[in-house]
Formats: structure tokens, C-alpha cells, sequence
């Protein structure tokens, strides 16, 4: 079974890497992209089983800093 | 005086900061592996070096304040125990949750090495016992992800209760209204990005970071 993370920073918080990003695609001719925000995928292999709260609490103890980040777990089918 | 520096996978500042520590106080701190679970009796300082823990994997600090021995760390800070964390221990200390906030990405993205300006905010702590309030001081730092952020109320709280230690007076990380090393509420655990343990001899062309040492030397003795 797997579970897809996918960790964001919140809204407001400054994105240094997506601004830099952002610059570069600009650099490259790329207009009309209005903002970047750069985030992280972690994806679990997990026991069959393995709850949604399971997943929940590893996020909040570990994978997301809940200061600064949100998350959102996908499972696939 | 007992002191005890914690030592991870990729800490690279753990000699330095030992180093200081023996010399300001006279007594060698004992060198506690990560896989330790609990610390040596009678250890009345924590001090979390600078580096590289576990590659800066996933964040900076975020897999050193999961392993066993910070559980030891956070429990005795409960209990009053001094801890200091410099750089990657102040970021080590954030993601315990020992410390509020995070330490992002420097908002230039450059790593930033070199020493900078502070301003001694709070004189009345156990780590800053020996400065003056609003005293200027010289203090080298080393990191890349030094940019202090919390929320608005978070950072008006620690002003309010005079909870930043330091503040730079000169742009480095971005960092939030400028801070540079926070206090617990308790006021016994700081974290701080600039490396006093760099600055504590002659040799070293300042001693601005000395009396960090000399005042927690004071204070538990």
C-alpha cells in the first residue's frame, strides 16, 4: 500500500527557493508565471493496514514542521 | 560545572564548543553520542553544537530532534537544566519544539559566513548575565538556513516578555524582526545562529562570545 506526502509551505510564509525558481524561469523566457511555491513529495511504502491517523501522526511528528508547513496525504488506490 | 555536548551524525562545531566550554570553565565537557538515552548524572549544561546534523536531511535539525537522546535533552530542560543550542542546535531545538518558530532557507539563498553585528537585547538571562542590555557585539556566523520565522503573535509575545537574546543589527538571513537567538519561557533555553564559542580567546582576534560562557559558568556553579 502507498501513500503519497505532499508537504507545503503555508500561505504567507516566504518561499526563497520558489522565488529563486521563479527567477530562473523567467530567465529562461518562460512569462505569465504569476508565483512559485517550491514543496517536498514523500512517498510511503506502508503495511497493508496502516490507518489514516498512522499517516496523519508521522506527518505531524516528523515528515511536515507544522510551524511553517501544511501537508496533504494521498493514497494510492 | 558539568556540561555535556551533544554530539550527531554530521555536528562539526562539537570540538569548538567543547573547547570553549573546558576553557572558560575548567572542566572538560563529557561527549554524548545522539544514541545515547539518557545524559551523565549531574549534568547542569546541555550545549547543542553547530553543523550538519543527519546532511540537514528533510530539514535542518528535524531528524537530531527525534533521535533518543533528545528526549533525555527535553526533560531535563523541563526540569531547569540549561540548554544552550548554537546554529544547527538552535535549529535542532525549534523542531523539538523546545524553542518556537522555525529557521528557514536564508532569504538571500547565499550561505552566509562571516561575522556580524548583534545587539544584546535581554542582559537578564543566564546566558547573557555578563553583557550589558543593548551592548554591540561582534559574532561570527556559518549557516544557510538561519531565517528566523514565526507568527506575528508568536514574535510579538517574545518580544513582549523579552524573550530575544539577540538581535542583528545589520541584514543577514532575513530573519524576522531581525532575531538572531531566542529564549524559552523559562529562560533557560536559548538558541542562537551566531557562534560565540568562536570568539572566546585572543588567538581568535575577539573575545565578544567569552562572557556567554562565563555568565552560565556563574550561573550554575
Amino acid at each position: 500500500m502507498k501513500a503519497r506526502v505532499f508537504v507545503t509551505l503555508k500561505n504567507g510564509v516566504l518561499d526563497p527557493q520558489g522565488k529563486a525558481i521563479h527567477h530562473a524561469l523567467e530567465g529562461l523566457g518562460f512569462g505569465g508565471v504569476n508565483d512559485v511555491r517550491a514543496g517536498k513529495l514523500i512517498e510511503l511504502d506502508l503495511a497493508d493496514g496502516t490507518s489514516d491517523s498512522d499517516i496523519e501522526e508521522m506527518c505531524r511528528k516528523l515528515l511536515a514542521n507544522t510551524v511553517i508547513e501544511n501537508f496533504k496525504i494521498e493514497r494510492a488506490a | 560545572m558539568q556540561a555535556a555536548v551533544i554530539v550527531f551524525p554530521g555536528s562539526n562545531c562539537d570540538r569548538d564548543l567543547a573547547v570553549a566550554i573546558r576553557d572558560v570553565t575548567g572542566k572538560a565537557p563529557a561527549m554524548v553520542w545522539h544514541r545515547e538515552s539518557e545524559l551523565p548524572a549531574g549534568t547542569d549544561l546541555i550545549a547543542i553544537p553547530g553543523g550538519f546534523s543527519y546532511g540537514d536531511y528533510l530539514r535542518s535539525g528535524a531528524m537530531a530532534a527525534r533521535s533518543p537522546i533528545m528526549k533525555a535533552v527535553v526533560e531535563a530542560a523541563g526540569k531547569g537544566v540549561p540548554v544552550l543550542g548554537i546554529c544547527n542546535g538552535f535549529q535542532v531545538l525549534t523542531e523539538t519544539g523546545l524553542l518556537p518558530g522555525a529557521l528557514m532557507r536564508n532569504a538571500g539563498l547565499h550561505f552566509v559566513c562571516r561575522t556580524v553585528g548583534l545587539k544584546v537585547e535581554n542582559s537578564q538571562s543566564i546566558f547573557t548575565a555578563r553583557y550589558q542590555s543593548g551592548e554591540q557585539i561582534g559574532i561570527p556566523v556559518a549557516h544557510h538556513d538561519g531565517n528566523f520565522q514565526a507568527d506575528a503573535e508568536t514574535l510579538d509575545r517574545l518580544e513582549g516578555d523579552g524573550r530575544v537574546a539577540f538581535r542583528y543589527t545589520e541584514q543577514v538571513n532575513g530573519s524576522a524582526r531581525d532575531i538572531a537567538g531566542v529564549l524559552n519561557a523559562q529562560g533557560n533555553v536559548l538558541g542562537m545562529m551566531p557562534h560565540p564559542e568562536r570568539v572566546i580567546e585572543n588567538a581568535h582576534g575577539s573575545t565578544d562570545g567569552r562572557r556567554l560562557f562565563e555568565g552560565l559558568l556563574e550561573a550554575v556553579a
